[in-house]
């Protein structure tokens, strides 16, 4: 608001509009113009049934709105910011044994494999050994423990990401008598799909692999965590 | 007159172990009494430089000094507490054993409370058995 000098603190004397044009910050675009391609006709011919209609008439191709407002409609003001995935805890590094503390998984133990675009974190049971599947959580539910795995060379494969974690959009109406019927009956549960069941198997045999050279840490992953009575989390170490 | 049933005291010489503030933990001596209140404390050996302490913060050990004089200055108590090996003694007693153990457990990992959860069970198992073998 240099130029608006502030009537009151907030408040400008100049409103939006009127900064813009003082600024003057429009006259440096530029633009670069398209070709001219044909314009679309504006009027078109139509036949017209009836003896004594002539025949034909022209249109318009665009009808005119029926509606127009009789005041105006303020347009609310785009916003150009956009959110930044969060960055990851310094405590979750690949491999750090993770436990989960929201959704149906809760209280398990699983391996942090990595964070993916959108920030959430990318980790996997072993689901042999836990029955944790591959599966993205926030890192807010989550506590990081200080036991990691080893895992040199590994890599996750570029497909699992976002995307690979999507639901498959149904477009259009679909009734639920549809959606869960068939035939009168409930439908048939839909098989895992086999390329899906594949990959998990070939994430965990490297886990594994890493999980099973120290002791008791393949029973420590299938135990779930829990807090008994006078513990609290904020005062344990983990 | 009649037995005290008291067995530590305040007392020139008396080995405290410090129960507050950043120096808590650790043990020192009482070289003078200030009042009812202070005492002024000294553990060379043991990280504690000389100051009065408030006796609210310090707890009586078994432990003491037999030979040492009233007010006697950092030197002389760092001597005697080495002659006495007050440190050994106070690291071998069941107290302050304790108190380490205590310290170990709290600041394991989920990990290794896992462990430990782990090695009760067997122990419990073996214990169990053993007690069932005798008794029948």
């Amino acid at each position: 608001m240099a130029r608006s000098k502030e009537l009151v603190p907030g408040v400008g004397r100049l409103s939006r509009s009127q900064v813009f044009t003082k600024r003057g910050l429009y006259k440096g675009i530029k633009k670069s113009d398209k070709p001219a391609g044909e314009e679309p006709a504006a009027t078109k011919e139509k036949a017209v049934g009836g003896a004594k209609n002539g025949e034909k008439r022209v249109i318009p191709t665009v009808k005119a709105p029926r509606y127009y407002p009789t005041e105006d409609v303020r347009q609310p003001k785009k916003s150009r910011k956009s959110h930044n995935p969060p960055g990851l805890r310094s405590s979750i590094t690949p491999g750090t044994v993770l436990i989960l503390l929201a959704g149906r998984f809760r209280g398990k133990r699983v391996v942090f494999l990595k964070q993916l675009e959108s920030g959430l974190l990318l980790v996997t049971g072993p689901y042999k050994a836990n029955g944790v599947p591959l599966r993205r959580v926030n890192q807010a539910y989550v506590i990081a423990t200080s036991t990691k795995l080893e895992l040199p060379g590994f890599t996750v494969d570029e497909k699992i990401n976002d995307a690979y974690f999507a639901k498959t959009s149904t477009k259009g109406a679909r009734s639920a008598e549809e959606e869960f019927f068939e035939d009168g009956k409930p439908k048939a549960k839909e098989t895992f799909p086999a390329t899906k069941a594949a990959d998990q198997k070939q994430v965990d045999s490297a886990i594994l692999d890493a999980v099973k050279k120290t002791p008791d840490l393949v029973k420590y992953l299938k135990s779930t965590w829990g807090l008994s009575k006078g513990q609290y989390p904020h005062q344990l170490m983990f | 007159m009649p037995e005290s049933n008291f067995k530590r005291f305040v007392e020139v010489g008396r080995v405290v172990l410090v129960n507050d503030g950043p120096l808590a933990g650790k043990i020192a001596v009482i070289a003078e009494i200030i009042d009812h209140n202070r005492a002024i404390i000294d553990g060379p050996t043991s990280g504690i430089p000389r100051q009065s302490f408030p006796y609210k913060h310090l707890l009586l050990t078994p432990l003491k000094l037999t030979k040492l004089p009233r007010a006697a200055g950092t030197g002389i108590v760092r001597k005697l507490v080495e002659q006495e090996g007050i440190v050994e003694k106070w690291d071998k007693s069941a107290w302050a054993q304790k108190r380490v153990m205590k310290e170990k457990r709290r600041s394991l990992s989920d990990f290794g409370r896992f462990k430990v959860m782990l090695a009760k069970k067997q122990r419990r198992d073996v214990v169990r058995k053993a007690v069932k073998k005798a008794s029948a």
